[in-house]
């Protein structure tokens, strides 16, 4: 008699191949953000809207001023600034990148790909910290490169009545770098934001509020407070960091920058609290 | 293989899930059954770690989810349909899934291919009918070539060739030796892909057991009976183990008793029958005869989870005489 030897069940393909592989790492999950950000249409055009308003706004800014030099003043010749003149667009940005940022965590929430997004990365932080620094980080990459672009166009019309500055003259790389970083600033301050609130209206309200509202609020108040706290605020803080001539009342560009940094890192913060403890 | 022990969970004051112990073993699908608003997608978002569990635990194969350093080889799930941003195409969203584990392109395509969506897949998923979000969530489950498999009502939406092709695709996968979990509301979808069942009704475990035998126990056979002597023979079947419920005023719907006893017994007290119907309860109903008492949403009053015979037909109908014996199976 032969024994006949049963075949154990070989062991499927799937069970082999598990060991060790595809494990979560912080780059890959950062390279899935990118894929994110990068294969939305809305974002796309947003910001390329944000492009061409900072520049086409800085063109219209410094065209006016041209049009008026003659008629201007010794004492508003002396206050103007000529680098931020070519970047009043930074204001305009801001709101397009605040509610980008806002939509890049509230969108998830509100079509339920954030169960699919946090199934594949359980921990859940590193998605927050990802889509932090890929939004932050092609913020300000693509509006450094706007920003020069703004200077130089916005330049070439101030050289017509030469009142224009060059690239190289003392605090102007300051102006041109920190409008980038502010919005880059500004962007990760709005993901935080929008991570806390999970909802894009109240996310983009409460953004506008800290940038655009809240600096008028203070100014209702008694004026011996005004001093002490409107510098502190969020948008007054950041925007030290890009005047050419720091105004007296405001922090000093370094203290202004990092400022505001930390209202976006206190806000980031808040929001990872609330994403380890809160169901996706 | 998924293990939950005693796993709870609360939303404020609302009880989901409740002490829910069950075991799903690979090599056979695994039916999650139970009527809209039981537990079933709050159990699959606790195996997934989405949400936390108020008290108990759920694991997959021995570990919670998150401590598994490469979740998507390890369980793919299928949540709700369309758990994608509706402003991205199909292949973008697998590919940012693929990327957080490493998972080459050339897989992504492969599953593409695999569910049937190749022409769509560079898409805008807004515009995707309920039956291509299913299959793209089938894509995103299988992404990582996992062992265990969770689906939330994977044939919600899809059409008659969708759904055979999803039953062929899950009972292949299972004779693979993987673990397939997939829950329904629908007990005649189960009853032709899973093997075994385990029905939950408000949260709470009704029955763990295979498809036959939960067929056999919570199917008792029916018998109508249309009499112009309706409320005496009612009195005469009376008893412990028997139920009687009226759909029109002369006729009964008895269970518990053989057509062949409620025809002796007629004969004997002499009353009339014009209509004697032996009948099986069929899957449908003894679904929801299991969890008459376990449904959370009725329509028109408190009788209309007895039967889709019944359903819009008002409040009054099918009033239940006799003692409730059945109810907890498990
Ligand atoms: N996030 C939530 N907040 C509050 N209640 C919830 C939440 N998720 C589910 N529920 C409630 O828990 C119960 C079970 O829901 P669910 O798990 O979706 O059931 P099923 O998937 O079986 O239809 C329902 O009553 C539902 O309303
Ligand atoms: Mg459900």
């Amino acid at each position: 008699m032969s024994t006949t030897i049963t075949p154990g069940t070989p062991a499927p393909d799937f069970a082999a191949r598990a060991a060790g592989r595809g494990r979560v790492t912080f780059v890959r999950v950062l390279r899935a953000e990118w894929i994110k950000l990068r294969s939305l249409r809305s974002t796309f055009w947003v910001l390329v809207a944000a492009v061409f308003v900072v520049i086409a706004l800085g063109l219209l800014v410094t065209s006016g001023t041209v049009d008026r030099w003659p008629d201007t003043g010794a004492a508003e010749r002396a206050r103007f600034s000529a680098p931020n003149a070519s970047l009043t667009g930074l204001y305009l940005a801001q709101l397009a990148i605040g509610v980008l940022g806002v939509l890049v965590i509230t969108g998830e929430y509100a079509t339920g790909s954030i169960r699919a997004t946090m199934s594949a990365v359980p921990h859940r932080l590193p998605v927050l910290w990802a889509k932090a620094a890929v939004f932050g980080a092609v913020t300000f990459v693509l509006m450094l490169v706007t920003s020069l672009i703004a200077f130089l166009a916005g330049q070439a019309v101030l050289s017509k009545e030469h009142i224009d500055v060059a690239l190289g003259d003392p605090g102007v790389p300051r102006v041109v770098v920190g409008v980038a970083l502010y919005l880059a600033i500004t962007g990760i301050l709005a993901i935080g934001v929008g991570a806390v609130v999970r909802n894009a209206a109240g996310g983009i309200a409460i953004v506008f509020g800290l940038l655009l509202v809240l600096p008028q609020v203070v100014q209702a108040l008694p004026t011996a407070w005004q001093d002490h706290i409107t510098r502190y605020l969020p948008s007054e803080a950041g925007q030290a960091f890009t005047r050419w001539h720091p105004s007296a009342d405001a922090l000093s560009p370094n203290t202004g920058i990092t400022v505001f940094a930390l209202y976006a890192a206190a806000t980031l913060a808040a929001a990872a609290v609330l994403l380890r403890r809160r169901d996706a | 293989m998924i293990t939950a022990e005693a796993l709870t969970k609360r939303y404020g004051p609302k009880t989901a899930v409740e002490g829910l112990s069950f075991t799903v073993r690979p090599g056979v699908v695994t039916g999650f059954l139970g009527p809209n608003g039981a537990g079933k997608s709050t159990t699959m978002r606790m195996i997934l770690g989405l949400d936390r569990p108020t008290s108990g635990s759920v694991t997959v194969n021995g570990r919670r989810y998150a401590d598994h350093p490469a979740p998507l080889h390890e369980v793919g799930a299928l949540l709700e349909a369309k758990a994608v941003h509706t402003g991205r195409s199909a292949y973008h969203h697998l590919l940012s899934m693929a990327a957080t584990t490493g998972i080459p392109t050339r897989r992504v395509h492969q599953v593409i291919r695999m569910v049937g969506l190749d022409e769509v897949a560079r898409k805008r998923v807004g515009g995707f009918s309920l039956g291509m979000g299913q299959r793209l969530g089938i894509a995103t489950a299988l992404l990582g070539d996992p062992a265990t498999l969770v689906l939330d009502e994977p044939v919600n939406g899809l059409d008659p060739e969708g759904v055979l092709w999803i039953r062929t695709l899950l009972k292949s996968l299972a004779a693979e030796g993987r673990t397939v979990f997939l829950s329904s509301h629908l007990m005649s979808e189960m009853a032709l892909t899973a093997e075994h069942l385990i029905v939950v009704g408000r949260g709470r475990l009704i029955a763990d057991t295979s498809v036959a035998d939960f067929i056999a126990g919570a199917a008792p056979d029916q018998v109508r009976v249309r009499t112009p002597d309706a409320d005496r023979l009612r009195a005469l079947l009376f008893g412990p183990e028997v139920r009687i419920a009226t759909e029109e005023r002369d006729v009964l719907e008895v269970s518990g008793v053989s057509s062949d006893d409620i025809g002796r017994i007629a004969a004997a007290h002499g009353i009339t029958l014009f209509e004697l119907v032996p009948h099986r309860v069929s899957l449908e109903e003894a679904f929801m005869e299991s969890t008459r008492d376990a449904v959370e949403y009725r329509v028109g009053g408190p009788s209309v989870g007895t039967g889709a015979t019944s359903a819009g037909t008002g409040p009054n109908t099918r009033p239940r005489t006799g003692p409730r014996t059945r109810g907890r199976a498990a």
